[in-house]
């Protein structure tokens, strides 16, 4: 604990020259999730662009998403992910608190709310290989809406699941007194990124392809 | 310490509640605007600007960056973007690429 605070206050008690110095008054490892977080951005920032170009570069390119039940599940899906960041910014407030318990429950609704995007998004991803949608064929256009399509949304359910595993094991080491405040603060980084990314996927992967009639 | 009296002030519960009702309601309209008969290139622009106001909602009260020293978002923000930005290079030649297409 000593040592952490040491590391996390500017102006620190070791000397800047043994480094004491702490530009940007964060713990070493939530610096560390930042970056993390800014190469995963540019990582899904890179397939969307890709799936971007392809789509400009198409002709007839699917919207296959009806309202019911592609859209509407969708936008609950949102919902869904939307609550779960609040709950985990419940989390960090609760573990800051020392409410330990509080905060691995917290934590325990959120990656439900993981665990409930995962069961809706499967279920329309097999709802759309039922449909024949394959990775580069489709009932539809351009052959490149299968490949682009399970390729975004399949790394964001990677980045979920991943998450709900990742909250599920600090969830498990606070309830037990381990770890600190400062890891929970961290997983919460990972998980509203996650969450951001969607912000981005929902919009230009269902809206933009929204069946009009 | 610093961060205890975040967790009071700057990130109180009723603040958090808004902000999720803030991204909800962007969300609902960003839905209804998808059946409004907008030209493609303006309906992309709308829905592009909601979701950025969503995520600097996101980045600014969930992830906290609000409340973190300048100088770690002047480290992360303007590099994000640069580098997205400089992706955008590829679309003049995929307009290219849907010109030329033989019809």
């Amino acid at each position: 604990m000593a040592s952490h605070e040491a590391v996390s206050i500017p102006g620190a008690t070791e000397s800047v020259w043994s480094g004491g110095a702490s530009p940007y008054a964060v713990v070493p490892k939530k610096l560390g999730m930042w970056l993390f977080i800014l190469s995963d951005a540019i990582t899904f920032a890179a397939l969307i662009v890709a799936y971007s170009y392809v789509r400009v570069a198409s002709e007839n390119w699917p919207r296959p998403f009806a309202l019911w039940p592609s859209i509407v599940n969708a936008t609950v899906m949102t919902v869904v992910l939307l609550t779960s960041s609040v709950t985990m910014v419940m989390a960090v407030r609760a573990a800051k608190l020392e409410m330990r318990k509080a905060a691995a429950g917290w934590m325990v609704a959120t990656l439900s709310g993981g665990i409930l995007f995962d069961i809706l998004h499967v279920r329309e991803w097999l709802g759309l290989i039922d449909e024949g949608v394959r990775l580069f064929k489709n009932p539809w256009g351009a052959p490149m809406f299968g490949a682009s399509f399970f390729a975004l949304t399949g790394l964001h359910m990677l980045h979920v699941t991943i998450g709900v595993v990742y909250l599920a094991v600090v969830a498990a080491c606070i309830a037990r007194g381990k770890l600190t405040s400062d890891d929970v603060e961290v997983s919460g980084l990972y998980w509203h990124f996650v969450d951001l990314v969607w912000m981005f996927l929902f919009p230009l992967i269902y809206l933009m392809s929204a069946k009009t009639a | 310490m610093e961060n205890a009296e975040h967790a009071h002030g700057a990130g109180s519960k009723k603040l958090f509640l808004a902000v999720w009702i803030a991204l909800l309601v962007i969300t609902g309209i960003e839905v209804v605007l998808s059946y409004q008969y907008l030209a493609l290139k303006v309906m992309l622009g709308l829905l592009m600007t909601l979701s950025i106001v969503k995520a600097a909602l996101i980045i600014s009260y969930f992830m906290h960056l609000r409340y973190e020293r300048r100088s770690l978002v002047l480290t992360l923000m303007p590099a994000l973007i640069f580098v997205i930005a400089m992706m955008f290079v590829v679309f003049p030649d995929s307009i290219r690429l849907y010109l030329m297409r033989p019809r």
